[in-house]
Order: C-alpha cells, then structure tokens, then sequence
C-alpha cells in the first residue's frame, strides 16, 4: 500500500456549538488531494457550519481542524487557495455589477488591500470566466443571466484567487435538473484540469452520490462516511435521514394514498 | 449671476454645495446598494446630541457633532453585529436617545444666540472659510479611504458572507464605512442640515441606480446629480429666496421621479427586469 497523501482538510475530533447549543460533535474525516467529497445530511444537520468551520468563519470549541495544514482562521493569505460558492446568494438583481465584475472580487484577496487590479489580473478573470463557459456574457449584469449561469459566475468567482480547495455549499439549490446535470459535471470536468479538490455540501444525495468519490452523512455527528455506494445503501443512512426516507418510501407513499 | 458669484458667502456656498455633492454621491452609492440608509437617519439625527455637547462645551459644534456620530455608528454596528437587536430597534433606540440628549443640553445652555434652525435644516450662505476647511478635511480623509478600498467595500456590499470567507476584513471595513458616513452626515449640515442629509445620502445614488448599467455609471450619475441639484438648488433658492437646503433636497426629488420614469422606460425597451427579459430573448 502506497503512502497516503498528506490530506488538505484534516478533521479530528470536531466538536462546534452555536449559542451553547451543540451542533456538530465527535466528527472526523480527511480529504485528500483531488478527491470529490460530498457532506450530505438532512436539514438542520450542521452541513453549512462545518463547511463554515473549514472556511474559519466559525471557531470550533473542540478537537483539531486542519486545512492546507493550518487552523482555518489562522489561513491569512493561504484563504486565497480556497474557492467559496455559497448557497445560491439572495442578492439584488438589479445590482449595477457585471459578470466580470463579480468574478474580480474573487480576486481581491490575492490583491490585498489597497491594490488595484492590473492587466494579469483581468486576465486570470477572463481565464475563469471561460472555464465556466460564460464567455461572451462578460459584460451583462448578474442579475440577467439564468439560476445556472448566475451559479457558474459565483463559480469563477470562487476559481479566480489560487484556488486549490473549492467548497461549494447547496450549490444547485433552485437549479432545474439539466441545470443541476450540467453544473456537475462542470466540476468534475474543472477538477481534473485545474488539479482542485472539491468539498460539496448538498441534502440531494443521488446526484451528490453519483459524482463524488466520497461521502459523509452526518447529522450532528458523522452517520456513517465512505464511498457513495456503501453510504448510500447503508441502514445508518436511513437513520440519519429518518423521516424523510420513511415518508418518501414506497410503502409509506402508498399508504398516503390509500388513506380513507 | 456672474455679479452673484463674486460675493464671498455664494462663493464659498457654491463650493460647500459642490463638495458635499460629491461626497454624498460617493458615499449614497454604498448607503443604497448595502441598504444602509436608515443607519444614515440614525446617524444624523443623533448629529443633534453632539451639536448640542459642543455648544454646551464650548467647543466648535461641528467637531464636536462629528466624534458623536462616530460613536453613535459605532454602536449601531456594535450593537447589531453583536446579534442582540435588529439594526433597525438599534438605531430607533440610539438615535431617539442622542436626540433627546441633544435637547435636554441645549435647553441647559443660555446660549439664546444659537442658530438651532440652521444645524437642523442648513444655511449654506452662512459657510464660513473655517467650515469650508472643515469640509475639505473630510471630502480628502473619505474620499481617499473609499478610493483606496473601493473594491473591498464593493465585493462587502455585494456579498458580505463570501468577502469573509475570502479573507477580507469585513468587520473592520464596515465600521469604516459607518465611521464615512457619520462624518459626511457632518460635512452635509451646514449645507442641507442634518434633518434633510438623507436626502442627499440616498437621492443621488437612487437616480444613479434608476437609470446606470454599471456600478462605475452609478457612481458617477448620483455624484454629477448631487452637485447639480446642489448648484441649481443653490441659485433657485437665491432667486426665489426660499430656504437653500430644502431646495437642494426639492431639484433632487424633480430629479429622482425624472429619473424612475426613465429608468421603468429603459427597462421595459431594454426587456429587464431580469426573468422577463431572459425569456423574451431566448424566444426570438
């Protein structure tokens, strides 16, 4: 057996609460280089506040995190190294921004502070832009492209720094199916040429399960965690989904219907 | 007009008027896009207790009005970042409150002479040279902080949540942005007073936002048309000797409707709003 490469996210023992209130404990995973991960879990499972953690947006008050080999909230410059796609942004259509506008603000933590963009830097943008496949849409506002290419532009947002770790966070929520298609296969095609490792955080987890190499199902605290076809067919699946799975199964949607 | 113009008072009103649009134009882009403009009410109102605790002290109002706005935004931010009030019961409660402090010290005062009408609703003629300095002071602080950080407070006004992810110091860049504004509400009493700063906070980045495709048109529609309604306001309010600081915030408000009848026109021509205007290209 081969030695493992050093992973770029490192979880051990990961406890976080939010107002007292515990949300995650007793979490551990490393993902390695280049690998697809997928967190899946039910609503309220405290998916968001790990992918949270791993951007030190929230401090963990228990065990060790580790991302490219130091404390998220101690990354200083290496955030740069980090894409971030949030949950489809509830912004101002009418916001006076640009596609290649948007996609230069992901730059910004490359720049530093009272930097201006300079010719290199317009064309790492415009680089990013092709990636996604929105060239020829640098200059309408963001708020005219469609769900899907509005998502594509927060994706070259997120691929425009150095990007080597990139988390995207319910990225197709309100995608249609093509649109939901489309994206992911989009991000195994980025992950293969730009050498990214991907961390995708989704309750869908039939189109999360058929792309990533990995999965963790957590729910408070990790259900089980290996590769979708075992995770997927396992019964702490069911566990950790309880409810949903119950009334989305056959049994249970027949027995609705026969209801008197 | 020319005659007008050699007097020293309209000279130095013209270039207070002129000054203050540009930097209610500047700063009015961030109070609309980041939906800040009831901070910018809070704020200026509470401009009242410092006044007042200048006046009371002794010492220039307007100094004195501007270290007590800072504070004042400091503690809005303060206190809703901290997540224990909404922003908005935040400014309710502390704008109220330095209001109300501003009245009790000023009834203390026996300074019959103060011109409490002129804080609250401007006297533009009456800029002195000193408040003329006061006012370059602040234009070049703020305008050089915002130039220099312009496209930090950008991507923070668009997406305050990945800005923090990236690594932007979001909280510090905020109070900036709070510290800007309580400074320019102080810079814009002599002109429209503080009662009527709104106007010129929100106004000029609201016709700029009516009718720019782009944030760099924005920007330079809402700074062109404070200072044209400062300079039209100016000599209107002159002829028809009304009060100088209402007919600013007047020639602004023709603008704006001008303005959002233009805009709801280019939007229907142009096939915007957004989903409509999708559809309606991809069926030809």
């Amino acid at each position: 057996m081969t030695v493992a490469p050093t992973p770029i996210v490192d979880v051990r023992d990961l406890a976080v609460e939010i107002d007292g209130r515990p949300v995650l404990w007793d979490i551990s995973f490393t993902i390695a280089p280049g690998s697809f991960f997928g967190i899946i879990g039910p609503n309220g499972a405290g998916k968001t506040t790990l992918l949270r953690v791993l951007l030190g947006l929230v401090p963990a008050n228990a065990g060790e995190v580790r991302v490219f080999g130091r404390p998220p909230t101690e990354l200083g410059r290496g955030a740069h190294q980090i894409g971030y796609v949030p949950q489809r942004p509830n912004f101002d259509p009418r916001f006076p921004v640009s596609v290649r506008d948007v996609v230069m603000m992901g730059r910004s933590c490359c720049l530093g502070l009272f930097r201006f963009p300079q010719r290199d830097d317009w064309k790492k943008v415009e680089t990013s832009i092709r990636q996604v496949g929105l060239a020829g849409m640098e200059s309408r506002r963001i708020g005219e492209l469609s769900g899907g290419e509005q998502q594509r532009a927060f994706l070259a947002r997120a691929l425009c720094s150095e990007t080597r770790l990139l988390l995207l966070d319910e990225a197709t929520t309100g995608l249609d199916l093509p649109a939901q298609h489309e994206l992911y296969a989009l991000l195994q095609r980025l992950r293969r040429e730009l050498n990214l490792t991907v961390v995708a955080v989704s309750h869908d987890l039939l189109e999360l399960g058929a792309h990533a190499d990995e999965l963790i199902c957590i729910n408070g605290t990790t259900h089980i965690h290996g590769n979708p076809h075992t995770v997927l067919h396992s019964h702490q699946l069911r566990e950790a989904y309880r409810c949903e799975f119950d009334f989305l199964s056959q049994e249970a949607r027949e027995g609705a219907l026969h209801l008197p | 007009m020319i005659e007008l113009l050699s007097y020293g008072f309209m000279q130095r009103a013209l270039a207070a008027g002129i000054l203050v649009g540009v930097l209610c134009g500047v700063l009015g882009f961030f109070v609309v896009l980041k939906r800040l403009s009831f901070i910018g009410v809070g704020i200026s109102h509470s401009a009242f207790g410092g006044i007042a605790i200048g006046v009371l002290l002794g010492i220039d109002p307007l100094v004195a009005a501007a270290v007590f706005s800072t504070g004042v935004a400091w503690a809005i931010g303060w206190l809703s970042r901290k997540g224990r009030l909404h922003e908005d019961t935040a400014i309710g409660i502390l704008f109220s409150s330095a209001m109300a402090l501003g009245v009790a010290l000023i009834s203390l005062s026996s300074d019959y002479q103060l011109d409490l009408f002129g804080y609250l609703f401007g006297n533009i003629l009456a800029v002195s040279p000193h408040d003329l300095w006061l006012l370059g002071g602040i234009v070049a602080v703020v305008l050089t902080g915002i130039s220099l950080l312009f496209k930090e407070l950008l991507f923070l006004t668009f997406d305050e949540e990945v800005a923090r992810a990236n690594g932007l110091p979001v909280t510090p860049l905020y109070f900036l942005l709070l510290t800007a504004l309580a400074l320019v509400v102080v810079a814009a009493i002599r002109v429209v007073g503080l009662i009527l700063v709104e106007a010129l906070l929100v106004m000029p980045a609201a016709i700029g936002y009516q009718l720019a495709g782009g944030y760099r048109s924005m920007l330079a529609i809402s700074v062109a048309s404070a200072v044209l309604a400062a300079i039209v306001g100016l000599f209107v309010s002159y002829f028809l000797n009304i009060a100088a600081g209402a007919t600013i915030v007047l020639v602004l408000t023709a603008l704006f409707f001008g303005a959002l009848r233009l805009g709801r026109h280019r939007r229907v021509t142009a096939g915007h709003p957004v989903v409509i205007g999708k559809r309606a290209r991809a069926v030809p």
